[in-house]
């Protein structure tokens, strides 16, 4: 019973948070909105004023993503049984990143216009790539500290080769391409939201139903199967699942980095539990949380200018993985 | 006998289709024990990851309750087979209930929430195994005997008609051994489980198993009933030892004896004598026993450390043949020691020979 108060209490404490951070994030800018006007602004229909054509998207992205950010994080560690594991420290973001430059260049330069649709495609096809060599690596590689270098090795090749494909880009893609491989939520349309949504929706509800099989998993492989869980197929569901998630994040707002990691970390001490029946919808409001808070950062700090999103993640999450790696080696059980 | 609960035929079990070992027949009945012994890296634990299906067969099936169990929905083998495997776990932020809940998730629904009833058995199952107290315990903090106990009940939560465990005395120190293969005992007689386990303790496995299979390299080199397996010579050839002995009726290990013509006489009998064979043997010193009645308790310690054993038959008082050959021995070494302090009429002529030694001035008080 003290325990069922517990996980309410925590639901009831991120929802309250994530409710703050969204009000404050459609009143803070270079035109501020009082509650009031928020709230009668919402009311009245849709119209192309700063809160429903620029702020509301915005806002509903950050919220989207990050939550999709962390719970592919959270499917990562699960999947290599190693906490430090992420979308961004694996490189499978940048994979994304990778794939997506090169759409935007090669399409681009030729006149074509891609769709949101394609983008996530392309972002998909990228995370895939990167995971596929993660996963030759993790078959080689056991120390969890080793994956991750692999990780960020994997991350810089990917980088590199952008920026090779961004130096036969044309100037007017280059400033495009710049400012969306930094990170950044700005600019986000309806219909951006409106398939993010979607796809982050039905990621997030799969994952959600997977959560007796991820609990299963997070005992270790021989007992998963002994109790009952198709390996083989449990996998390829999480390593698709997750890559969907991040490759989603990746094609809207590019590679954010260090949310996949802290948040699901925080959201576990916070519940002081790992099962992913609550995690897993904690980790989505948490991540929602944590990026708007960020986003505010990036968007207020030094106003006018807005600051790349993934500089403030890092800011803020970076701390918590060290933290983390520190507390891991001088506890018990720490390389799995 | 009842029924056979698990069943190999012609197994062939190996890593990526290479066969490791071949022609495993097995039939493990409910309410027994069937243990896998041999040297390490004979394989014991390929056979187990092969039953429990975590490694691909090479050849041959396994039948579950006589069925097939290769094409088997998961959820099916999980209602009637668990496991307790080795190496370590590290699940997070898990209490030992939790880590023992997770053996109902072939019971549970589709988001794996437990209700009233499995609650209830896994309180049972944590108190069969005698863990009831640690439920709410951090499951990363407690020790390894405790876990071992926990995932025990976790094992049981399953409700499985066959357990298959996998060295799950090692890391253990006596007590918790002795303790868990109790629990183990009781479960089978209680459940009537159908157990199949590999273990490296050889006194504990005669002792524990109702069926033993001797796995060597590349074959089933001998199964049977304890009595059978058991014997000096036969241990020490499956684990190739060739330093020291083996011990069939305690299932006790001696070390190599010193080797060389005898320079102490132990006069011992009655289990006074195996310490100062023990010391001897330690000290590298060679040592002739006697005179002892081959039904002594300091025979079979004696014959596996003395350079020279002089013994009498079995229930008999220690005749004038066995003090002559043991007067001959006993001058020609050069000490005599004597932990033996009472004397009866079946060992008088040992006084006798305490006594000569004291007069020759060899004996040391």
């Amino acid at each position: 019973m003290r325990r069922a108060l517990r996980y309410v209490t925590c639901f009831a404490l991120l929802g309250a948070v994530l409710a703050v951070l969204l009000v404050w994030n459609i009143s803070a800018g270079s035109v501020y909105f009082a509650p009031g006007e928020i709230l009668s602004a919402l009311l009245s229909p849709p119209d192309g004023g700063i809160i429903w054509g620029i702020r509301l998207p915005r806002v509903l992205a950050a919220a989207i993503l990050g939550g999709a950010l962390s719970v592919s994080g959270f499917l990562l560690q699960t999947f290599f049984a190693n906490p430090i594991a992420g979308p961004f420290v694996l490189g499978i973001s940048s994979g994304a990143k990778l794939t997506v430059s090169l759409c935007m260049v090669l399409l681009l330069s030729r006149g074509v216009v891609i769709s949101s649709m394609a983008l996530i495609l392309a972002a998909f096809a990228g995370s895939m790539l990167s995971m596929g060599f993660i996963l030759l690596l993790s078959r080689r590689v056991r120390q969890m500290s080793m994956l991750v270098v692999s990780g960020v090795m994997i991350g810089y090749i990917c980088s590199a080769v952008t920026d090779f494909v961004v130096t036969f880009a044309d100037d007017s893609n280059i400033v495009n391409l710049h400012n969306w491989s930094l990170g950044s939520f700005s600019g986000t349309s309806w219909e951006n939201v409106g398939l993010m949504a979607l796809v982050v929706g039905a990621g997030l509800a799969l994952s959600f139903l997977l959560s007796k099989p991820i609990g299963a998993y997070q005992m270790g492989e021989v007992y998963a199967q002994n109790m009952g869980v198709n390996i083989r197929r449990f996998r390829v569901e999480l390593i698709l699942l997750s890559s969907i998630l991040s490759a989603c994040v990746t094609a809207f707002a590019g590679p954010i980095s260090f949310v996949g990691i802290a948040v699901p970390h925080l959201v576990k001490g916070l519940f002081r539990t790992a099962r992913p029946v609550l995690i897993i919808p904690a980790c989505f409001l948490g991540g929602a949380a944590f990026c708007l808070g960020c986003d505010l950062i990036a968007r207020t700090a030094f106003a006018p200018r807005d600051m790349s999103i993934s500089s403030v993640t890092a800011v803020f999450g970076a701390p918590v993985v060290l933290c983390l790696m520190a507390s891991r080696r001088g506890g018990r059980g720490g390389n799995p | 006998m009842s029924g056979i609960k698990l069943r190999t035929e012609n197994l062939t079990v190996g890593y990526s289709g290479r066969a490791l070992i071949g022609d495993i027949t097995l039939s493990l009945h409910q309410g027994q024990i069937m243990t896998l012994i041999g040297p390490n890296g004979a394989g014991k634990s390929t056979i187990l990851k092969s039953v429990i299906r975590q490694l691909a067969l090479v050849g041959g099936a396994v039948y579950l309750n006589g069925r097939d169990m290769a094409p088997m929905p998961e959820r099916e083998v999980a209602r009637r087979l668990s496991v307790l495997m080795t190496g370590h776990i590290h699940p997070e932020l898990m209490t030992c209930f939790d880590v023992a809940a997770t053996g109902r998730y072939p019971y549970t629904g589709r988001l794996g929430i437990l209700s009233r009833e499995d609650r209830e058995k896994v309180s049972q199952c944590l108190e069969l195994v005698h863990a009831s107290g640690l439920a709410e315990q951090d499951f990363s903090r407690i020790s390894d005997g405790q876990r071992q106990r926990v995932l025990l009940a976790r094992a049981l939560c399953q409700e499985p008609e066959v357990l298959v465990l996998d060295e799950p005395t090692s890391f253990l120190d006596i007590r918790h051994k002795l303790e868990l293969l109790a629990i183990l005992k009781d479960m089978v007689r209680l459940r009537q489980l159908a157990v199949l386990m590999s273990l490296h303790e050889l006194d504990l496995a005669q002792k524990v198993s109702d069926w033993v299979v001797c796995v060597r390299g590349d074959r089933i080199d001998r199964q049977g009933p304890p009595e059978e397996i058991f014997s000096a010579e036969y241990i020490m050839e499956l684990y190739g030892g060739t330093r020291g002995s083996y011990s069939a009726l305690f299932g006790s290990l001696e070390l190599e004896r010193a080797a060389g013509e005898p320079e102490v006489f132990v006069i011992g009998g009655g289990g006074a004598g195996i310490p100062v064979y023990r010391r001897l043997q330690r000290q590298g010193v060679p040592f002739a026993a006697g005179v002892l009645p081959e039904n002594d308790v300091d025979f079979p310690v004696a014959a596996a450390l003395a350079a020279r054993v002089v013994a009498e038959r079995p229930f008999q008082s220690v005749g004038e043949e066995a003090f002559r050959q043991a007067r001959a021995v006993m001058d020609r070494c050069r000490r005599v020691v004597c932990p033996l302090e009472r004397f009866g009429p079946v060992n008088e002529k040992n006084r006798l020979l305490r006594d000569l030694a004291r007069q020759a001035g060899k004996l040391e008080e």
